[in-house]
């Protein structure tokens, strides 16, 4: 089993905020976060894929299809957004953009493109929000 | 749904590799310039993975200032600008890098519940880096 990651950048901005809190109780929990007026980060994204080499081409997936498959399917709909307003599975206020939802949905976004085209299968999603904090999805329940 | 949350930490330490347990000559030959009887420091980053279910109200993982109060107070208050060699922990064990991302685990591990310790990561340089799962 061989594991091939590619990596891309986007940025966007995003609030942290529970609708069934007071806003004292979301000022506590979220501190800086909850300041609704947003703020931003550049995330970076890594998406890991595993399979087997493919013995023509030596490729798990074709680089060049990843980074298209990234580009349509999570930077298109993040990248320069304020994920709160624009962003659909966040969009609701049910949900909030933290770096752990983030990893889940961008995982939701890529998983079909990656199982459809055969071969390697999504193995990690990890978003750095910051060099130093990051959250990663591998796809368990 | 299980996630995983990450963050790395800064912490510059000096530290001697010699064992008791070698000659002086067997452990110049082991440890080479890390042998130095006179200790070198490095920049270490301390990578703490935690894991576990999002909080429906949250979407977190974990507290982020929770584990940094945690990491703060038994991490890098402890071993931050300090030399390893003269922690107790390391009386009778090499503060290698090996054995200083095993300490970091056990330290962390009961203290980040109800988060759940994945892995600690430990980078000595940019070039050298050690995990440790707890197993």
């Amino acid at each position: 089993m061989l594991f091939l990651t590619r990596r891309a950048t986007f940025s966007a901005s995003h609030y942290y905020w529970n609708d069934a809190w007071s806003a004292e109780k979301n000022g506590q929990v979220f501190g800086r976060c909850a300041n609704r007026n947003g703020h931003g980060h550049n995330y970076t994204i890594e998406v890991t894929v595993a399979g087997e080499a493919d013995p023509v081409t030596g490729f798990v997936v074709d680089l060049k299809w990843l980074k298209d498959v990234m580009e349509r399917e999570v930077l298109a709909a993040w990248d320069h957004r304020h994920l709160n307003l624009e962003a659909p599975e966040f969009a609701s206020a049910t949900l909030n953009p933290t770096t752990e939802n983030l990893a889940i949905a961008a995982w939701k976004r890529l998983e079909p493109s990656v199982a459809a085209a055969g071969g390697a299968r999504l193995s990690r999603v990890r978003i750095y929000e910051t060099p130093e904090i990051f959250a990663e999805y591998r796809g368990e329940p | 749904m299980r996630a995983y949350f990450g963050r790395r930490y800064s912490l510059s330490a000096s530290h001697r590799l010699h064992t008791e347990a070698l000659s002086a000559d067997q452990n110049r030959e082991a440890y080479g310039k890390c042998n130095n009887p006179h200790g070198h420091g490095h920049n270490y980053t301390i990578e703490v993975l935690v894991g576990g279910p999002i909080d429906p109200a949250t979407g977190f993982v974990t507290d982020l200032a929770r584990l940094d109060s945690v990491i703060q107070a038994r991490v890098l208050d402890r071993f931050d600008h300090a030399n390893l060699n003269l922690d107790p922990i390391f009386a009778n064990r090499v503060p290698t890098t090996e054995n200083l991302c095993r300490t970091v685990f056990e330290i962390l591990e009961g203290p980040v519940a109800p988060a759940e310790l994945v892995q600690v990561r430990v980078e000595e340089t940019e070039n050298n880096f050690f995990e440790y799962s707890g197993r």
